[in-house]
């Protein structure tokens, strides 16, 4: 048993170092293509420029509301940090993700709040060559609560359905989705990572449509940050909540329990599944549709397997 | 000589500017205006007719004067008279369109409706598609207000258009006008010397200029011009609520959103009038069209965007307190101070 412990520890040691490699690769071409300042300026003049930016409101935000500057300057540095220091986040295949035109990444969901969506798109922005941005597909109550909806519009967060997702595709924009919803999101502790049902299988008939490769992400890390160990579905239902959960911490502890445990994560893309070289009719082909979306469902689950067992411990 | 042309709705600013467009249209003989109201001014050439499109009188003079084109421009979002009530100003948009229609159909001689409409039309919950193409189903109904109008008008119009095939019948959805002279509800709130806004929402907000929405009426008028069909028009390109307040220079308070059912009211107490929580409630509800059809069928986008706009009217009315130049102004002195401490 302490051999089979110990050959994953140096794999994975290996691996981080790997990781951290392309990072610092990653980083550098980012700041190349940058759109912003010279060499010569300082960080109080970029400040400025984009504080004069900010109240003059001489920016532009697309039509989904996506706000790529605040996204950049404020949002992305303030997610930086917990990606780097609190989660570790360890990504592998990154390479996988298409450098420009649309795709369509499929990731497992799990732990309570949507920190893997986030760390995903932090992912795609800081360890993809081209510096790519994400668009996550979101439930309706993201878009219903005051303040978080102003946020994941600004953040390039849209509703999750097949009209947006197309459109988007459409664009040459990488979009995310989990296909799990709140079954993945919201499930007990006990049932982590045990892929839930990915919906009716909508997102290979967009992918089908748009003509756009799937890239399977599974995500090993989000399930333990919320450990849920119990539902108040009395509660959930009274404030309008797909569920409400019992941790250890939350809602003991009030606010303080809904402060993520600090788990190690690793997030990897897998090979894309091309869909160009099907006919256009494909999309209308529910077998097909059943055949494609067990696969996807498929890998995330071996590749999740996979990274369990290579994992040292749920914390380092 | 050219075809009868007759516009109802006739009597307001946009009304007047579309008269005096068609009265240079070589295609254009004789032109009919009808409003409830006398005319802001009158034009030479236009006949105009001081009526209300809701009496049987409308059948006589599609008959009598062999109008061959309907534009129905009657289709408000506000009171054209001031502190008229929202059931009046429903009644006019619904059963005046119904009657409209009504006589429409007893004139064989009409080739051609043109149907003022409006992108409120797909409402704006929350569970839609961040995009509205002409082909989403109207799900305003639930809403209420001159968005539920709005779907009624259009399910009307559906039905005239089902009886009579030959006649091309044309459906603008106008996102919210703007104009440096416009007298818009749109305008009317971005007037405001404080802007009202709901508390943790940041709409995005379609514009279409008011220039560019005469020339998409002309086109439509024109013959031969669209077969018919619906069409979503908006400059391309969007503004948030937030970034449109700071381009003008205008500070916004935000007011938690169960609190807007008052805000009408409030706002009245204070001496502003013209701005009901119905009202505000749907210009603070943002929604984005898809504008591709009409490009395609004009060939081109219109020629103002959101963003030119948005510019030309805050070239008339901007420089709030909060204008951007002066704003710059504090941050480079806030520079200095920096820089020499």
């Amino acid at each position: 048993m302490a051999d089979a412990k110990v050959i994953p520890f140096d794999e994975g040691e290996r691996r981080s170092r790997r990781s951290s490699a392309e990072a610092a690769g990653g980083a550098g071409e980012g700041v190349d293509q940058g759109s912003g300042p010279g060499p010569g300026e300082s960080a109080l003049e970029r400040g400025l420029a984009f504080l004069r930016r900010r109240l003059a409101g001489e920016y532009e935000v697309d039509d989904f509301g996506f706000d790529r500057e605040l996204t950049d300057e404020v949002l992305m540095p303030l997610l930086r940090p917990v990606f780097e220091r609190y989660f570790r986040v360890d990504v592998r295949g990154i390479e996988h993700v298409p450098a420009e035109g649309g795709a369509l990444i499929v990731a497992n969901h799990s732990g309570t709040l949507p920190w893997d969506g986030l760390m995903t798109q932090v992912a795609v922005r800081e360890r993809h060559p081209a510096g790519r941005r994400l668009r996550l597909l979101a439930a309706d109550l993201v878009f219903q609560l005051p303040v978080v909806n102003e946020l994941a519009r600004k953040a390039g967060h849209t509703l999750a359905c097949a009209e947006d997702a197309q459109e988007l595709l459409e664009r040459g924009e990488l979009v995310g989705v989990m296909p799990e919803g709140f079954k993945g999101i919201g499930k007990p502790f006990s049932e982590r990572y045990k892929l839930q049902r990915f919906g009716r299988g909508g997102f290979v008939a967009t992918a089908l449509r748009a003509r756009v490769p799937i890239v399977p992400c599974s995500i090993v890390g989000a399930e333990e940050i919320h450990p849920m160990v119990g539902n108040a579905r009395t509660v959930a239902r009274l404030l309008g909540l797909p569920y409400f959960p019992l941790t250890p911490t939350f809602p003991w502890l009030g606010p303080l329990g809904a402060v993520p445990l600090p788990t190690k994560w690793t997030i990897e893309f897998g090979e894309p599944i091309e869909t160009g070289d099907r006919p256009p009719e494909a999309a209308e082909d529910p077998m097909l549709m059943f055949q494609l979306t067990d696969q996807v469902r498929e890998t995330i689950q071996h590749t999740l397997y996979k990274l369990l067992v290579g994992r040292r411990s749920v914390f380092f | 000589m050219g075809r009868t042309v007759l516009v109802t709705g006739a009597g307001d600013a946009l009304g007047s500017r579309l008269l005096t467009r068609l009265r240079r249209d070589p295609g254009v003989g004789r032109l009919i205006a009808v409003d409830r109201r006398p005319p802001l001014r009158r034009l030479p050439g236009v006949e105009f007719l001081s009526t209300d499109v809701r009496r049987p009188t409308l059948v006589a003079v599609l008959a009598e004067r062999a109008v061959e084109t309907v534009v129905h421009l009657d289709v408000r979002d506000a009171p054209p008279v001031p502190g008229e009530s929202r059931s009046a100003v429903k009644e006019n948009n619904v059963l005046g369109t119904m009657q409209l229609l009504g006589a429409c159909q007893k004139v064989p001689g009409l080739r051609r409706l043109v149907v003022r409409s409006s992108t409120q039309v797909y409402g704006s919950p929350a569970r839609e598609p961040a995009l509205f193409g002409e082909d989403s189903p109207p799900r305003a109904a639930a809403g209420g207000g001159f968005a539920r109008d709005v779907a009624e008008v259009e399910g009307y119009v559906r039905g005239f258009a089902r009886r009579r095939p030959e006649v091309a019948v044309t459906v603008l959805r106008f996102a919210h006008l703007l104009g440096p002279g416009s007298d818009s509800r749109m305008a009317a709130y971005f007037r405001l010397p404080v802007l009202p806004t709901v508390f943790g929402y940041d709409p995005r907000l379609q514009l279409v200029h008011e220039d560019d929405a005469l020339e998409v009426l002309a086109w439509a008028v024109r013959e031969p011009g669209p077969g018919g069909g619906v069409y979503n028009v908006a400059g391309d390109g969007v503004l948030t609520l937030s970034q449109a307040a700071r381009r003008l220079g205008r500070p916004t308070v935000p007011v938690l959103s169960p609190l807007t059912p008052w805000l009408g009211s409030a706002l009245r107490a204070l001496g502003i009038s013209g701005l009901s929580a119905e009202q505000f409630r749907s210009l603070l509800d943002g929604r984005v069209a898809r504008t591709r059809l009409l490009r395609e069928t004009m060939g081109g986008p219109l020629p103002h965007t959101t963003a030119e706009t948005f510019a030309d009217f805050a070239a008339v009315h901007g420089g709030g307190p909060l204008a951007p130049e002066r704003l710059s102004r504090v941050v480079g002195r806030f520079e200095e101070v920096v820089r020499r401490g």
